[in-house]
């Protein structure tokens, strides 16, 4: 044992890709440096051992879809003195929110033989929507140095730094020539929370909003600006739908134009 | 005297999601094995439905953080295949390389994070590295480059965003990929030398007489095409798969189970493909596996550690052979116009063969969709090899005997957020 006590980290998933949770392996540079720093004590993805709660700080990825999880989510927060969620999933219900807009008992039929054995609920719901979140971090994925500060932020009793503009103005920052100006690409940069460092429009492609809605986004006038430039109403839903579909912005201007 | 046990584990470790296990042992024997999967159901199946083909591939990119681009890849080739597109040349190059990346990213993760911890008697890696510092830093920089050639052709390495039907939204420059040529060198150097160290873990003796089934391609080990075969005489276009294979749903589990309708389960994955398609692998991966002292013919499950090890050889080797002969190709995509038809793909993710059909209308709106990842091909070959497994190993105690089948499942390196449409241990011994 080390004469100094290290903060307890746990690491919880839900419905979700195990991306975000693959991010905290993915610092390979810094991996062990984060393990020599705290005590990795309930992290399934990457060890077997299991140390009892209470945790300092609980990471949670993916959102609640089941009866089961919806308890789960819980019995987590119960145990963690901090809790933050990270990624799509779970602060804003992920890809699987998709089904908020259909029939869930159509969907079980679609994939399952046997629609009696799935337990499932009607909606894909972040986990604020259960319990009390100390932190959202987002992200399809999350940005993995993005999950080092917050990591870092709150072992420190500080407030993680993370930027709240819009993938825009990451694009400004980087000089990169504007894709729907230059080329007529739609691109949901100007609503979307800035984090990932503006990557698509840096490879020709317009933002698909993996980051979600950004605080107070004008979501009218991004639409108005995808009318212009050729889209339908339902490509503009579909723009809207992807991994933050069930984000109040995103879902309500989704819905505005749909027929 | 004989056993009654009942073997345990309520949420597996060091597999990507959610899986239990549940093995019942009466009288030495194993009367009921579960491998459980109960990841949630997330219907990308259905939600598929009403998307324009264009948005697929960004969309079945999330069923899997660990092997994206597999996802990206079959569903691109599946709509390439609906619209009569052939993406060749450099293009078709490109994705072989950005694929050889995400074969070393998941390779080395399960090899030395995931995997060896169960041969050293470790809980993780991160226990291992107090041991072994030096050969968990070299697995951890093998990962990185990996991931690095991934995010230098993809944008970043989880949920890539550069590959569309038909190609890349932006085709990386020669200079852009210039500097990865030197790690890559360095980088085939530090796989034989992890091979070497892998070669050296205490193998368990266990042989299991499979059914393994692969893509094969005349040239080249498969990635990216090729027919499937298997060596009990399946020889088939991949267009023919639902003739053969059949989708099973069972109650203890979110993900389906998958057989061949003529015989029964099978194996995909790296010890069908090293089984299946050795002549095709380079010089150094067929090295390697002598470093490793493996040949075809290797039927020991546990022994999958050292095929990963020898296929991230070949992936390195193949990366510096496209890179070596790259030239930006004037185009970063071909297309056309939709029109109503139905199209299939199958590649090798990391984890075996992932197969997908779409069926799309004249808008080229999805109408109809279907994947079978590897991780449910797999499924009821695992619990198989527990039933064979257990019996053998009646001796060891409780924990060690749990211990093991944890061991024998992530032999397969389950992929369970793929699979559920996936993975618990629990061992009843009566």
């Amino acid at each position: 044992m080390s004469p100094v006590k290290k903060p307890k980290l746990a690491v919880w998933k839900f419905a979700s890709c195990s991306g975000c949770q693959l991010s905290l392996l993915d610092v390979e540079e810094a991996l062990l440096e984060i393990a020599g720093a705290v005590h990795i004590a309930n992290f399934p993805e990457a060890s077997r051992a299991v140390v009892r709660g209470p945790y300092d700080l609980s990471l949670v990825e993916g959102s609640v879809t089941t009866p089961h999880d919806a308890e789960r989510i819980h019995k987590v927060r119960r145990q963690s003195k901090f809790l933050v969620t990270i990624g799509a999933c779970a602060t804003a219900g992920g890809i699987q929110a998709l089904r908020n807009f259909s029939n869930i008992e159509e969907y079980t039929r679609i994939v399952y033989a046997h629609p009696e054995y799935i337990k499932t609920l009607n909606k894909s719901t972040p986990i604020r929507e259960h319990v009390k979140v100390d932190f959202e971090l987002r992200g399809c994925p999350v940005d993995k140095m993005q999950l080092v500060e917050v990591l870092s932020a709150f072992l420190n009793n500080r407030k993680p730094n993370i930027r709240s503009h819009s993938v825009c103005m990451e694009c400004k920052i980087k000089g990169n020539p504007c894709v729907t100006v230059v080329n007529g690409t739609p691109c949901l940069g100007p609503v979307t929370h800035a984090g990932c460092g503006s990557i698509c429009p840096s490879f020709n492609r317009g933002c698909y909003g993996c980051f979600g809605p950004k605080e107070h986004p004008n979501r009218h006038s991004m639409s108005r600006v995808l009318t212009e430039i050729g889209l339908s109403n339902p490509e503009i839903v579909r723009s809207y739908r992807n991994f933050n579909a069930a984000a109040g912005p995103f879902r309500k201007e989704s819905e505005y134009h749909e027929d | 005297m004989k056993t009654d046990k009942t073997i345990k584990v309520d949420y597996l470790a060091r597999v990507e999601g959610e899986g239990a296990l549940y093995v019942k042992i009466k009288n030495d024997k194993v009367t009921d094995c579960k491998l459980k999967i109960f990841e949630p159901p997330r219907f990308f199946e259905a939600f598929l439905r009403g998307r324009h083909y264009s948005e697929v591939p960004d969309i079945t990119a999330r069923i899997c953080g660990i092997c994206p681009i597999a996802y990206q890849m079959a569903s691109s080739q599946a709509m390439e295949s609906a619209l009569g597109l052939e993406v060749d040349g450099q293009l078709r190059d490109l994705r072989r390389l950005i694929y050889c990346g995400e074969w070393i990213e998941s390779h080395v993760l399960h090899t030395f994070m995931l995997h060896a911890p169960d041969f050293l008697g470790y809980q993780d890696a991160i226990q291992m590295a107090s041991d072994y510092p030096d050969q968990v830093a070299l697995g951890l920089k093998l990962k990185k480059l990996g991931n690095d050639l991934m995010t230098t052709i993809g944008g970043r390495e989880i949920h890539p965003v550069n590959i569309r039907v038909g190609g890349f939204h932006r085709a990386p420059s020669e200079t852009e990929l210039e500097p990865l040529i030197e790690r890559i060198e360095w980088g085939l150097d530090a796989a034989m030398g992890a091979t070497e160290f892998l070669s050296g873990l205490k193998i368990p003796d266990f042989e299991v007489d499979y059914e393994y089934v692969a893509l094969s391609h005349p040239d080249e080990y498969p990635i990216c095409e090729g027919r499937l075969v298997s060596n009990r005489g399946l020889d088939i276009p991949i267009e023919e798969f639902e003739t053969h294979f059949e989708e099973i749903h069972v109650k203890h589990s979110t993900s389906l189970q998958s057989r061949i309708k003529a015989r029964s389960n099978y194996l995909v994955g790296p010890l069908a493909r090293f089984n299946l398609e050795y002549e095709k692998l380079p010089k150094s991966a067929k090295d390697a596996a002598k470093i490793a002292g493996i040949e075809p013919g290797c039927n020991n499950p546990f022994k999958s550690i050292l095929v990963r090890s020898v296929e991230t050889v070949f992936a390195l080797d193949e990366a510096l052979r496209i890179l070596k002969s790259y030239k930006k190709p004037d185009q970063s995509y071909v297309e056309t116009k939709p029109s109503r038809s139905t199209g299939i793909g199958c590649t090798e993710a990391p984890r075996g063969i992932c197969w997908h059909r779409y069926s799309i209308d004249d808008d080229g709106i999805v109408t109809e969709a279907k994947i079978v990842p590897p991780t449910s091909q797999n499924q009821s070959t695992i619990e198989e090899d527990l039933r064979q497994l257990i019996p053998t190993r009646l001796e060891l105690s409780k924990d060690d005997l749990t211990w093991m089948c944890e061991q024998a499942v992530r032999n397969y390196d389950p992929c369970i957020s793929c699979s559920c449409h996936f993975l618990k241990l629990h061992l009843d011994r009566e």
